[in-house]
Order: structure tokens, then C-alpha cells, then sequence
């Protein structure tokens, strides 16, 4: 359920990224409410990945700002370490660390970064392990888990820092086909949980089922912008029209 | 092997090994530590987006490595003293020894080349490695000392004792500061005796059976490293 309160969780302005002469961005605009889930989709490289990486500030940009919880990411005296821990990112590669056991990765950040005691971030670890489902599996490696359960881990490990919002950079598309759904069904709970969430995503079933807006983006450019139903009720753009019967009818 | 004086080999072990090997264990050991740490450093600064950084680092490195090793031992062995004097303000030079003076000098050049390396493992490692470290609020030096430090490390291990296996014999070189390291203990009991033949070779299998016998093991620690990922 979206809160009408006028302060939105993530506010992109306007912003706009060139890498050399190239533009990837152009005057992108979009927000998300707290406990709303936005799904973000367009064709390869239309710079949804690169967005969503500017919402935290791992990639940075030239013109306009993001706010994020009322925070500018752009603002060069904003500490950004500590605006990121506060911002869980899920990424299509996983990126767990792979010499560190299952309940390291999930333990680390929570230590060195807010300060937990160990054996109360392992305590917080196990909580959210179990709730993915991978309790069983916390003293082993990254490499010994399949895709999914590695992205299960990363969502836990993006958990275990109490964010007040959830990035998901296409979290599905590296796994193999029969592996995408149990990763799905636990975005959808957190979706559920009331989780504001912003995912870059092809899942189109997904998007349909719990997302409030769809933004869809092209050539760098946010050409969409609207409520689920009306995106794939009757996109306005051809260009999304193109999209949609493509990825739709088969 | 008639006159071969195996007695001359055998009576002088204790000195050859206690003083000789010792020198040449520590200095070795020693500046592979440093080495290793001050390359690292180097190598954090050549990747660095801050131009001046990366910069004085990729000058230190390429002066370093075109310069031969003699001359830099020659160099710090005269120099070190009058910049040590010029730090404290002393107006005399301090006089530091020929150990301290080779440990430094190896420690400053070899981290050359472990910046090389270092450099090479720290860019194996993914960038999604550092994005994941960042967006979970880690700042440059815990992503770093957490995350890409370890694994670079990791990655690297093989090569990095590879190098130390090289700075093992080259070690060697300190005879011109007339330091007692193996090869120069051997050459003075050489030397006083008349018996260079004995002494060389002797010197020659030593270095051979310890820098074999490593290049094995770490052959046989890269098959092992090689599994994870």
C-alpha cells in the first residue's frame, strides 16, 4: 500500500549521466513511495541498471539529484557509507563474498558498519537465513549454494541492515529458468511486508503482480511512468506498445 | 672429484649456516613482508582515481624497476646515512649497518614488483565485488581490507612467492656491501682458504635445492587455490 505522505522514500530529479561524450541519462524522473514497489523495465541497454545505481550513489551523474529519505545523494557532504548501509541493493551477479561462509556476508557489514555485536548480528544472520529459507546452509561457501540460493542470501544479507528501501538490479537474470521463482516468491513477501522497493526487471509477471507503477525506460530516457494496470492495460508510447508485444506474446 | 675437500664444506657449516643463512633467511623473510605491504599501498594508489596519486606511485614503480638492483643496494648503503642524518638533524651520518641498510633497500625495490602483482589481483577482482561491499555501507578501506584485499591476495598467492623465490637469490647481490649473507660467508671461508671450488659449489646447491623445492610447493599450493570460484 503506497503512503500518500508527501515525502516521497526515493525522489529522482531530473538526472542525467554522460560517460566521455556518450549520454546515458537523460532527465530521468521518478519516485517511490514508502512501501510502494516500482519496477523499473526496458530493452538492454536503455540505462535502468545505471539508474538504480545512481539511486545509491554507486554510479555517480552530472545534472539533478536523487533523495533518498529525504538525503541528497548528489550532495558532496552527504556521507554516503552510511546513506548506502540504510539502502539494501540486491545485484544480478549475486556478489556475495565468496571467501567469506554464508553467515559471514551476512554478519560483516552488520558489525563493521552499525556497530552490532557479533553475536547479535549472528543472531539477526540466522533470523533472516531462516526466513529465506537457508538456515541449513549457513556455515557453508557461496560457490557450494546454487544461483538461487545465492540471491537468496544476497536479499538476506541486503536485510540484515534494517534499509528503509530495497534496490534489485535484474536479481532473476542470471539464473537459470527453474531457479527464478524461489528467488521471486521472496521479493514478493518482503513486497508484501510492505517493503519500499525499486527493481530493475524483465519479469514481467512480477511486475503485474505486485508492483503499484511501472517505469519504463528507452534510449536512457524514462518514456513511461504510470500504475501497473494502466502500463499494461494501455501503454501510451509505441515504443513500450513494441516492448510489451514482444516480451508478451510468447 | 679427486682434491675435492668435502671436510672443508662439513667443518664450516655452523658458520655458514648460523651467520651466512640466517642473514639471507631474515633479510628475505623481512622484506617480503614489507614488501608486500608497502606494494599493496602502491598498488592502491596506481588504481586510485586521484591523478597525482597514481601518478607519484607509476613513477616510483618505473624508477624502481629500470634501475639495476646493484646500484640501488650501492645507493641507500652510502645514502641512507646522510638522509637519516638529514631527518633527525644530526649533523653527522647515522650509521645503520649493513642489514637494516640491504632490508631497506629490498623492501623499497621489491615493493616494485609486489605492486605489480597486487595491482594485477586487485583488478581480477570483479566490480560488483566493491559495488556489493559499498552498498552495504562499507567505506573504501573496509571494502578493500574485507573484500578485494583477501581475495586479491588469495588469487595472487602463487605468484607473489614466486617473487620471493627471485628476491631469495637475489639477495645474494648484498655481497657488494660486503654483507655476511650465505653467499658472502661462503666467499670469505672461500677466500681464506684457497678453496673457492669447494665453497661455490657447495653455495650453488644450497640455493638451488631451497628455490626448487619452493617453486614446487607453491606449484602444488596453486593446484589447491585454483578449485574455489
Amino acid at each position: 500500500m503506497p503512503d500518500p505522505s508527501p515525502q516521497p522514500m526515493i525522489s529522482i530529479r531530473n538526472v542525467s549521466k554522460w560517460y566521455g561524450a556518450f549520454q546515458v541519462l537523460t532527465d530521468c524522473s521518478t519516485q517511490v513511495a514508502k512501501g510502494e514497489v516500482v519496477v523499473v523495465c526496458g530493452p538492454s541497454g536503455s540505462g535502468k541498471s545505471t539508474l538504480i545505481k545512481c539511486v545509491n550513489g554507486l554510479e555517480d551523474f552530472q545534472k539533478g539529484d536523487v533523495v533518498v529519505d529525504a538525503i541528497s545523494v548528489g550532495d558532496p557532504k552527504t556521507d554516503l557509507p552510511k546513506l548506502r548501509s540504510r539502502v539494501g541493493m540486491v545485484f544480478q551477479h549475486f556478489e556475495l563474498f565468496p571467501h567469506m561462509s554464508v553467515i559471514a556476508n551476512l554478519t560483516l557489514a552488520q558489525v563493521k558498519v552499525l556497530g552490532r555485536p557479533p553475536a547479535a548480528a549472528t543472531e539477526k544472520g540466522m533470523k533472516l537465513l531462516e526466513r529465506v529459507g537457508l538456515a541449513a546452509h549457513s556455515a557453508k561457501y557461496p560457490a557450494q549454494l546454487s544461483g538461487g540460493q545465492q540471491q537468496r542470501v544476497a536479499i538476506a544479507r541486503a536485510l540484515s541492515m534494517d534499509p528503509v528501501a530495497m534496490l534489485f538490479d535484474e536479481p532473476t537474470s542470471a539464473l537459470d529458468p527453474e531457479m527464478i521463482n524461489e528467488v521471486l516468491d521472496v521479493m514478493v513477501g518482503l513486497a508484501r511486508d510492505g517493503m519500499t522497493m525499486m527493481v530493475v526487471t524483465h519479469e514481467m509477471g512480477f511486475a503485474r503482480k505486485v508492483a503499484d507503477r511501472v517505469v519504463f525506460m528507452d534510449k536512457g530516457q524514462v518514456v513511461e511512468d504510470c500504475a501497473t494496470d494502466d502500463f499494461f492495460g494501455k501503454p501510451r508510447s509505441e515504443r513500450a506498445q513494441v516492448f510489451l508485444s514482444k516480451i508478451l506474446h510468447h | 672429484m679427486e682434491g675435492f675437500d668435502w671436510g672443508e664444506i662439513t667443518s664450516n657449516l655452523p658458520y655458514l649456516f648460523e651467520v651466512g643463512m640466517v642473514f639471507t633467511v631474515k633479510l628475505t623473510v623481512l622484506a617480503m613482508a614489507g614488501g608486500i605491504v608497502f606494494g599493496t599501498l602502491l598498488a592502491m594508489m596506481r588504481l586510485s582515481h586521484l591523478r597525482w596519486l597514481s601518478t607519484v606511485a607509476g613513477g616510483y614503480v618505473n624508477l624502481m624497476r629500470s634501475i639495476p638492483l646493484v646500484l640501488v643496494i650501492f645507493w641507500f648503503y652510502f645514502l641512507v646515512p646522510f638522509f637519516g642524518s638529514w631527518i633527525l638533524r644530526e649533523p653527522r651520518p647515522i650509521p645503520v649497518g649493513t642489514f637494516y641498510s640491504a632490508l631497506i633497500t629490498f623492501t623499497m625495490f621489491e615493493a616494485a614488483y609486489y605492486c605489480e602483482i597486487m595491482r594485477a589481483g586487485i583488478q581480477s577482482i570483479p566490480r560488483g565485488q566493491v559495488w556489493s561491499g559499498y552498498a552495504l555501507g562499507l567505506d573504501y578501506w573496509q571494502t578493500m581490507g574485507h573484500i578485494v584485499l583477501p581475495q586479491a591476495f588469495r588469487n595472487m598467492l602463487p605468484v607473489l612467492l614466486t617473487q620471493t623465490i627471485i628476491l631469495f637469490q637475489d639477495t645474494s647481490l648484498v655481497y657488494v656491501i660486503s654483507a655476511t649473507d650465505f653467499l658472502g660467508a661462503a666467499a670469505k671461508i672461500a677466500n681464506r682458504d684457497y678453496r673457492l671450488v669447494e665453497m661455490y659449489s657447495f653455495v650453488a646447491v644450497v640455493y638451488f635445492v631451497i628455490s626448487f623445492g619452493l617453486s614446487l610447493a607453491v606449484r602444488r599450493l596453486q593446484a589447491r587455490i585454483a578449485v574455489v570460484r
